[in-house]
């Protein structure tokens, strides 16, 4: 049984195998009705990529709106609807279901040499409430939208806003629970389905992040769903829990939506942190500096993330004894963020760095979570905040931590995973160009915003005084870099489906249990279930993953579009 | 978790027909629906949890609006419900007692006792709320109306319905002071509408669960060998009641006797 495990690719060309969970089965029913987690991770992947697609349309008529100081392209109560749509859009339906949903559905009972997930039909009826609540939300968006901000501040929502509102707090409603089920099946997967020798601390920091994520999903989603009912029925009933003129508490609806908001910026960065993990320790081709600090430290955000959700209400009305207190609390939890990115780095020294496209990915995301991360503690400063609060700072900053962070991560696991979901090699200089455009774009739409927020541009105005447009076309000029790139991996990651070369099953040479099925997997993942004696990230002589002569990789070379016959 | 029929593994061992293909033993199979329904309650906690903060924040903002609207509900009533569903979690109890000691007739037995007394509570219920639809105290409905009915409130309205002047500023205030303090009253009934009713929405899941596993139970699919779901359907039934265990009094008790 040993030899099925054992990687002896070095010697033989990377072949398809002919029997995968992609060919099983050719029928629509046999993807709309799948319990296979990997079909699952295959019909998210294409959903969340629809609604990133739609998001970002959003994100472009919002830029070219501000390229010009006067409100000329759009009035002021559509542009509201344009950065709500763009905001709900994004967080709801892409960036909270893209990494747990596609990569962690995919990935987590291969890594931990599971058949599938604990719940396989819950798995699916995750996916269908996805689609229940977007469906919801879009047909919301068709009638006529929402003007509220993602964040449905009362009592504007409950009783000003003439938008439809209901349908679509309905929709986020639903699709909470699909959230909720997918950390459920996560958390219950990780305890029960690890494979003989796969201890707790053999998993990869990928499937320790998830866990920290799903912990956040369980605890934090059903709060926001309880307050989305009394929104919608205080909008209904005219009741008032949140209404002032009623007897009712607007602080509280802020206070129970950052309850969960807050901790979902965890939901939202965390998987990113796994990937990134996975990226630098492989990509470095050493084991990973402080493996148990960083595992440790996913469950500690997820903790700590749950105490701060204050330091979103600074400028409220709260209390400032209590804002003294998120304050602290806010400095705390960037201490388990920065152990990671201090481990992170610590990985790289002396490693044998390899800067293949996810690796670049990988090197983005630290780079730009740090400064995402450090202008957080600036807002997270109470008195700072004060001078910040609803400027272009935040903005900037919550778009370093969710662009350049979770989106980053999303792009560099589905590079580093690729070969793995569908047994094909995309091209690696379109892949890089793509990449170096995408970080380019990012920072000249994003940088410029820190500079407009510090000099008091609002966030959520369609018109701005004249001396703030020359960073605003900075900004719109980034904003279309982004997009090419954003649009590059659409063609070249098609296009490796049809004419990539085979990926072998290990095309980066690498130790994890992933590494060590075919590419793509078969149905049951694993022919044998594998029993685990290595520990996690274990390049060693005995790995069997070098070259003997040279000690580098060698052999399976990335496959460029150009050297096809 | 219907079982999916899979008698023979790879090697020819023979598996019990409820083991699912991806798990490799009952054991396995058993403890992760078992630590599943434990996350599922941990999140009903947080469900319930949201409004029990609601309910906090206002208690504590309007405790005399609380105590009236207190005063509307049946306290008996609500009494007669709290002992239905302690049985129900006695006799829930003891059909997965029955289904872990192989008694297919007593598990049929207490599965309806409890679908019984669980259909009791939602009666109950249903009266209360009709009776709260006859005295226009539907929060959510034009027509809420609230008197006041504390006898010192009684008393204060008469004295200033004697000694104001009419159309004066403070008949005014008076009566503006009413209509809010009949806001108020009208919070505590939207918040005992919202618990109760979820509370209400989970019995009926309850029932629907109970009804699949009165099925399971005349097919005599439950033995020693597997009984995860009768266990972690009573679970979910523990966690119901124990909602209401808090509910009832919170709702029902605190600060009736300011009144009284």
């Amino acid at each position: 049984m040993q030899e099925n495990l054992v990687i002896n690719n070095t010697q033989n060309l990377p072949v398809y195998p002919k029997l995968n969970y992609l060919n099983n089965g050719h029928t629509v029913s046999s993807w709309l009705l799948t319990k296979d987690h990997k079909r699952i991770a295959i019909l998210y992947l294409l959903s969340v990529s629809v609604f990133f697609m739609l998001g970002g349309i959003y994100a472009g008529l919002i830029r070219l709106e501000l390229l010009t100081p006067k409100g000329d392209l759009v009035e002021s109560g559509t542009y509201n609807k344009l950065f709500t749509h763009h905001g709900i859009l994004m967080i709801f339906f892409f960036l909270i279901p893209s990494i747990p949903a596609v990569l962690g559905n995919f990935l987590i009972p291969i890594m931990i040499g599971a058949k599938d997930l604990a719940f396989p039909r819950i798995n699916l009826l995750s996916w269908y409430l996805y689609i229940a609540g977007a469906s919801f939300t879009l047909w919301a968006l068709i009638q006529g939208g929402v003007d509220t901000g993602w964040t449905f501040y009362t009592p504007y929502s409950t009783t000003f806003s003439n938008t439809y509102v209901i349908a679509t707090g309905l929709g986020i409603f639903i699709n909470g629970f699909s959230s909720i089920l997918t950390g459920l099946n996560f958390i219950v997967t990780i305890h029960t389905m690890r494979a003989p020798g796969m201890t707790w601390f053999r998993l990869p920091l990928f499937v320790w992040a998830h866990y920290a994520t799903s912990l956040v999903m369980v605890l934090g989603t059903p709060v926001l769903a309880i307050t989305l009912l009394l929104l919608v029925v205080e909008r209904v009933g005219r009741v008032g829990i949140f209404d002032p003129a009623l007897g009712g508490d607007p602080i509280l609806f802020q206070h129970l939506f950052w309850f969960y908001s807050h901790p979902a910026v965890y939901i939202m960065v965390l998987p990113g942190m796994g990937v990134v993990s996975e990226l630098i320790a492989n990509f470095s081709r050493k084991r990973i500096f402080g493996y148990t600090f960083i595992a440790f430290s996913s469950i500690a955000i997820a903790v700590f993330g749950f105490l701060v959700w204050g330091h979103h209400m600074f400028a409220s009305g709260q209390s400032p004894y209590a804002g003294l207190v998120f304050s602290f609390l806010s400095m705390v939890v960037a201490v388990p963020s920065a152990i990671k990115v201090f481990n992170w780095t610590a990985t790289l020294y002396k490693g044998s760095i390899s800067y293949d496209t996810p690796m670049l990915y990988g090197l983005f995301f630290i780079g730009l979570f740090l400064i995402g991360g450090l202008t957080g503690l600036f807002l997270g400063a109470m008195g700072l905040d004060v001078h910040l609060t609803d400027t272009y700072f935040v903005v900037a900053h919550f778009h370093y931590v969710m662009v350049g962070g979770a989106v980053l991560a999303y792009l560099g696991g589905l590079h580093y995973w690729w070969p793995k979901m569908f047994g094909r090699m995309y091209s690696e200089f379109w892949s890089k160009l793509s990449a170096m455009i995408i970080f380019i774009g990012f920072n000249l739409t994003f940088f410029p915003q820190f500079i407009l927020g510090y000099m008091g541009m609002p966030r959520r105005y369609h018109a701005y005084p004249e001396e703030f447009q020359v960073f605003n076309i900075f900004s719109t000029a980034g904003a279309s870099v982004l997009a090419v790139g954003l649009f590059l991996p659409l063609f070249y990651l098609t296009y490796s489906l049809i004419r990539g070369k085979a990926a072998g099953d290990n095309p980066w040479l690498l130790p994890g249990l992933e590494w060590r099925t075919t590419s793509p997997p078969p149905t049951e993942n694993f022919i044998e279930t594998p029993i685990v004696t290595w520990e996690a990230y274990e390049f060693g002589e005995e790995s069997g993953l070098y070259d003997e002569e040279t000690h580098h990789k060698s052999e399976v070379k990335p496959v460029s579009l150009f050297d096809q016959n | 978790m219907a079982a999916h029929i899979e008698v023979h593994d790879a090697h020819g061992h023979i598996h019990h027909p409820a083991l699912q293909h991806h798990f490799d033993n009952m054991e396995q199979q058993k403890e992760a629906v078992s630590i599943g329904m434990w996350f599922f309650l941990v999140q009903e906690i947080m469900f319930f949890g949201g409004m029990f903060l609601v309910y906090l924040l206002f208690r504590s903002k309007f405790p005399m609006a609380f105590a009236v609207g207190s005063n509307h509900l049946n306290m008996w009533l609500g009494l007669l419900n709290t002992i239905v569903l302690i049985v129900s979690s006695l006799t829930m109890a003891m059909a997965v007692w029955s289904a872990q000691t192989s008694k297919r007739n007593l598990q049929i037995i207490f599965i309806i006792a409890t679908m019984f007394l669980g259909s009791v509570f939602l009666g109950v219920k249903a009266y209360e709320y009709y009776d709260k639809y006859e005295s226009n105290l539907i929060p959510f409905s034009n027509t809420f109306r609230w008197e006041p009915e504390g006898e010192h409130l009684i008393e204060e309205r008469k004295m200033i319905d004697e000694h104001a002047a009419p159309n004066s500023v403070e008949r005014e205030m008076v009566a503006n002071n009413y209509y809010q303090f009949g806001n108020k009253v009208r919070i505590f009934f939207w918040i005992y509408f919202a618990m109760t009713g979820l509370h209400a929405l989970h019995m009926i899941i309850g029932l629907g669960i109970m009804l699949w596993l009165l099925y399971g139970a005349i097919r005599n699919r439950f033995s020693s060998e597997y009984y995860a779901p009768v266990e972690i359907s009573g679970l979910y039934w523990h966690f119901v009641d124990i909602v209401w265990i808090f509910l009832f009094p919170l709702l029902y008790l605190l600060g009736r006797h300011f009144l009284e």
